[in-house]
């Protein structure tokens, strides 16, 4: 069930890392469609960790060594640019794992054939806002690179494998790599060169070793949760 | 006495007959989201629901509501169990029901969904006053399952229910 739980919490820890947009997102419309995306992911989630437990007690209880995202999923919401990139990145990965596992006959394959029709507009989200600020002004292409520049550290860790998830790595790396590649150069941007795992936490959040920033997500996520135990809406 | 068959259908009307919460033109029926209905036992029935997306909150109100219909009518155990395979479509929208989408200001799904690039070249008419010329605002709207466009024609914002 590892790999249940990884998908589940890549999709349950972006989901909130979204939601913290409410409220703050440059635009209403923007701030309906990040809600939106996050709820999708919220939904996935709770298919996802239905498969190995109580959802509540997996999402509210567990603590940070035991979740098992990627730690591209965790990363602050930054700048919407950062925000962007990190979509861009995670959401062309799992509209290729779902391709994948949808077509299979894993435990997934079920919620992956419904979620990919999902996550198809995740990735058009993605695309359409990385062109826009790529080839945008010199500020929002300065930014956007930055943002694409700062998270591609993350993006290795995707295609190391997960027990339980049958899947054809290779072919989902050079078909992200292609897609990804494809996008950035539209929008005018600069596929990074740099090493696509930092030095000391390679594919660590799989393993759950997690960046400084989820402690704090996590005691928000939780907190409610945690101080009133039971408590119904 | 009704056979089971007939109880059967019986209770699938009725079920099918619940307003969906957050579109409430629409029956569940006409939206698609109704699997099945089998009586497992004498007083037992269990009703199998869809989800529209993955996340739509909406369908623990639709539970709900179906417990409450089934229950009023004679159903001592009503379980209402939810599937995700073969996976909900736009094109499970009866036609009535997109009739009504359209009546009620939303433009309707194309159809085709399913099948490749067709739909994404298809005009989105506008609901208030029919013209072809309509633009995308978001691709995200009140709901997942809508996006919102503007009618260059009327000038008039709208939801449009987006192909899934």
């Amino acid at each position: 069930m590892t790999a249940a739980l990884a998908l589940g919490d890549d999709a349950l820890v972006l989901s909130h890392r979204l939601g913290e947009w409410a409220g703050h997102a440059p635009v209403l419309e923007e701030e309906v469609a990040l809600a939106n995306i996050a709820l999708d992911l919220l939904g996935q989630a709770r298919t996802l960790l239905s498969l190995v437990g109580d959802e509540d007690e997996l999402a509210y209880r567990r603590e940070e060594r035991a979740f098992r995202n990627l730690q591209l999923v965790e990363q602050p919401n930054g700048d919407f640019a950062h925000t962007i990139a990190r979509q861009l990145y995670f959401s062309t990965y799992q509209l290729l794992l779902y391709g994948q596992l949808a077509s299979g006959d894993s435990a997934f394959a079920a919620l992956a054939a419904k979620a990919v029709k999902e996550v198809a507009y995740h990735q058009d989200h993605a695309e359409q806002w990385t062109l826009r600020l790529g080839d945008g002004t010199t500020e929002s292409h300065e930014r956007m690179q930055r943002a694409c520049d700062a998270l591609w550290r993350f993006t290795g860790e995707m295609f190391h494998p997960v027990e339980g998830l049958d899947v054809d790595r290779e072919a989902l790396r050079s078909a992200w790599l292609e897609s990804v590649t494809g996008v950035l150069h539209r929008a005018t941007l600069t596929v990074p060169d740099t090493p696509d795992t930092g030095a000391w936490s390679a594919g660590a959040g799989r393993q759950g070793l997690h960046t400084e920033a989820f402690g704090r997500m996590l005691a928000e996520m939780q907190h409610l949760h945690r101080s009133h135990p039971g408590a119904s809406w | 006495m009704v056979t089971g068959t007939a109880l059967e259908a019986e209770l699938r009307r009725l079920a099918g007959s619940v307003p969906d919460p957050e579109l409430p033109v629409l029956t569940l029926e006409e939206l698609g989201v109704l699997r099945g209905v089998q009586m497992i036992g004498p007083g037992r029935v269990e009703v199998e629901l869809t989800p529209t997306y993955t996340g739509c909150p909406a369908i623990e109100a639709m539970t709900a509501d179906i417990e409450r219909i089934l229950h009023e009518h004679g159903m001592a155990e009503v379980s209402v169990v939810t599937v995700l395979s073969p996976p909900w479509s736009t094109d499970d929208i009866s036609a009535e029901g997109r009739r009504k989408l359209a009546e009620f200001g939303i433009a309707p799904p194309r159809p085709g969904a399913m099948g490749g690039p067709v739909p994404l070249t298809l005009t989105v008419r506008c609901p208030h006053c029919g013209s072809a010329e309509t633009e995308l605002l978001s691709r995200f709207s009140s709901t997942a399952c809508k996006a919102l466009r503007r009618c260059v024609t009327c000038r008039e914002p709208f939801d449009h229910f987006k192909e899934l």
